[in-house]
């Protein structure tokens, strides 16, 4: 409070006052700390453009170099698949995103506008899973897949996540509140057939949900790091993540090209989230905040 | 998954006269619901609940996996037993996973609380950058970010000695910062390098489901409390914390929950190690570890199904504490 000193006018009511200095200083602190929030993904952009020996120097750079062709040639170096890996990073997380666009949609659409016997319990049940942690399901997850020969499989990785509870509940909160029945009973009478009600006017009235629910299903799987670990044995079939982390451990730590790996793995993420982030806040918080 | 019901519908339509239609399509639609939702429930048969039972199996077995399914010996409670009384490993991971969920877990909150109020009151024109630079960490790569901070973290040339090294040049922080450099990978500091980063991880994330709750508080509420003299620290106090309750008790479990099976920050962090003497190596690592290093599927059961009953307990004294009080208010 003795900051308040600082200024000269003298206010009666100080908090009717615009900026007063101990406000400036909260404002100051908070801007500090999102600055130190971005700080890591900061360093990790320079540093992957400087080599090992300027990152290991005092004071560490702080602009970019012009050593990311080195950093990339070491990168693919150590890992050889690298082009590949990333390939099926896109392609996992697509075709997952794909699926629970489609089966989500379909089961919060029968959720949100049907009824039906059991109704409620398989609802309450569909929820429910979300409650068991994923590290129980690792080892027989493992099992399965080596007896099911899905071993080094991309589909070992697609299938089981190809519809999520979260999604389902996404899903049939905006179904709910976006879709009048009576749209839908229009069509019946007009002989609509359900599927075809489903793709010509569920699916186009809830483009917005689908957008949300997309970008949090890509994102989730393609930061999904425990899944492959279990399932990819092969360094050709590994994913970004795991390919990133083989980088760890004999030799020397190649720093440059940790970074400019991470960057490449964190970019499409970045860009995604300048793009749209409140739609992802929103689409990530639609379970804690609705509920 | 709702394949059956469009080709018998259309072999159905052009040969069957008009009643006989309506009635196959009205029996169809009774069951069109269940069609719609089959594929999650497939799904977590035989990749969710089927794992889970096989793991509840498993778990009072002894099993090499190179031998087969058949080779399975049946030892009741000895793995649990086993576990609780002579795992060392286990006991030392499941103090670090305790150790490091309550010194990354708490600040979370003390932070992300005054945090997302100060957000929500002041800020206006710049609220979604700041906002989204601290949700930012959330969604980003686990790995490779845990990567970038063990860059950030070596002893020599890290920028975070060098920071530390910095500031203790000024007069302010020099009473309680090193003047050596931090070696980060000695056991005594392992357990601070992983907090951090969780820490980080996770903070902007409260902080935005503190921000949504704050939201829904009506305004009015704000200005009478504004009108009737109440300072910031009042409103915040008065106004926001009671009306927060049910948020707070929400992202606290969900806090307990993700830090009591955390797994891949220490995981990379240590180099999949668990670092020098285990220091960070949590209950989730040590369960991977006994399965996929050491090849006991059996003893890493029961590991899981130990870790599920702690959460579950901590779950339920969490709900005691925090959520009933909600309810009586």
């Amino acid at each position: 409070m003795s900051a308040t000193n600082a200024i000269a006018l003298p206010a009666p009511h100080p908090r009717r006052t615009g900026l007063n200095v101990g406000q400036l200083t909260a404002h100051a602190i908070v801007l500090a700390g999102a600055l130190l929030m971005l700080a890591p993904f900061y360093f990790m952009f320079i540093f992957a453009t400087h080599s090992d020996r300027e990152i290991l120097s005092l004071p560490p750079p702080i602009w970019f170099g012009n050593h990311f062709d080195d950093n990339l040639k070491l990168l693919l170096e150590r890992l050889p698949y690298w082009w590949q890996n990333l390939g099926w990073s896109v392609y996992v997380a697509l075709a997952v995103t794909a699926a629970n666009l489609l089966l989500c949609s379909l089961a919060g659409y029968a959720f949100a506008m049907f009824e039906f016997r059991y109704k409620k319990q398989l609802f309450v049940f569909v929820m429910g899973t979300m409650l068991l942690p994923s590290f129980v399901a690792m080892i027989p997850t493992a099992l399965i897949m080596s007896g099911l020969g899905w071993m080094n499989q991309p589909k070992a990785l697609i299938v089981p996540a190809a519809c999520g509870a979260l999604g389902i509940f996404m899903m049939r909160q905006y179904i709910a509140s976006a879709i009048p029945r009576d749209l839908l009973d229009a069509a019946r009478i007009d002989g609509c057939s359900e599927l075809g009600i489903y793709f010509r006017i569920v699916l186009p009235l809830i483009g917005p949900a689908l957008g949300t629910l997309g970008l949090v299903t890509f994102i989730a799987s393609w930061n999904n790091f425990m899944g492959p670990l279990i399932v990819m044995r092969d360094m050709e079939m590994y994913t970004v993540p795991l390919a990133l982390r083989s980088l760890q451990g004999t030799g020397q730590t190649p720093w440059g090209a940790i970074c400019a790996g991470s960057s490449i793995a964190v970019l499409p993420l970045l860009v995604m989230f300048a793009l749209a982030s409140r739609r992802l806040i929103e689409g990530l918080t639609a379970g804690a905040v609705k509920a | 998954m709702s394949e059956p019901l469009t080709p018998e519908a259309r072999t159905a339509a052009p040969t069957e006269p008009r009643h006989k239609r309506t009635n196959l399509r009205t029996r169809l639609r009774g069951w069109v619901p269940y069609l719609f939702i089959s594929p999650f429930f497939v799904i977590f048969l035989v990749f969710g609940l089927f794992p889970l039972l096989f793991s509840v199996y498993l778990s009072f077995h002894r099993w090499e996996p190179a031998a087969g399914l058949a080779a399975m010996n049946w030892v009741g409670f000895e793995n649990y037993v086993y576990i609780v009384l002579n795992d060392d490993w286990f006991h030392k991971s499941l103090y670090n996973t305790g150790w490091m969920a309550i010194v990354s877990g708490v600040p979370q909150h003390l932070v992300a609380l005054p945090l997302a109020f100060f957000l929500h009151m002041a800020f206006k024109r710049w609220r979604n950058a700041v906002v989204g630079a601290y949700f930012l960490p959330f969604i980003t790569s686990s790995v490779a970010i845990s990567l970038v901070f063990s860059t950030l973290f070596s002893r020599d040339y890290g920028v975070i000695n060098a920071s530390i090294a910095a500031l203790h040049e000024l007069p302010v922080f020099s009473w309680f910062l090193p003047a050596q450099n931090i070696d980060w990978g000695q056991p005594q500091y392992t357990k601070w390098m992983i907090s951090f980063v969780v820490f980080w991880r996770y903070v902007g994330w409260n902080t935005v489901l503190y921000l949504s709750a704050m939201q829904t508080i009506p305004k009015d509420l704000f200005e009478a409390a504004t009108m009737d003299g109440a300072t910031r620290w009042q409103q915040f106090r008065h106004v926001v914390l009671p009306l927060l309750r049910p948020m707070i008790f929400f992202a606290v479990t969900l806090t307990i929950i993700g830090n009591l099976q955390l797994f891949e920050e220490p995981f990379i962090l240590t180099g999949g190690t668990g670092g020098i003497d285990q220091a960070g190596k949590t209950a989730a690592m040590h369960m991977y570890a006994t399965a996929f290093v050491d090849g006991d599927f059996g003893t890493a059961s029961a590991v899981a199904w130990l870790l599920f009953m702690l959460i579950a307990a901590v779950t339920w004294l969490n709900n005691k504490l925090l959520g009933q009080k909600e309810d009586k208010a």
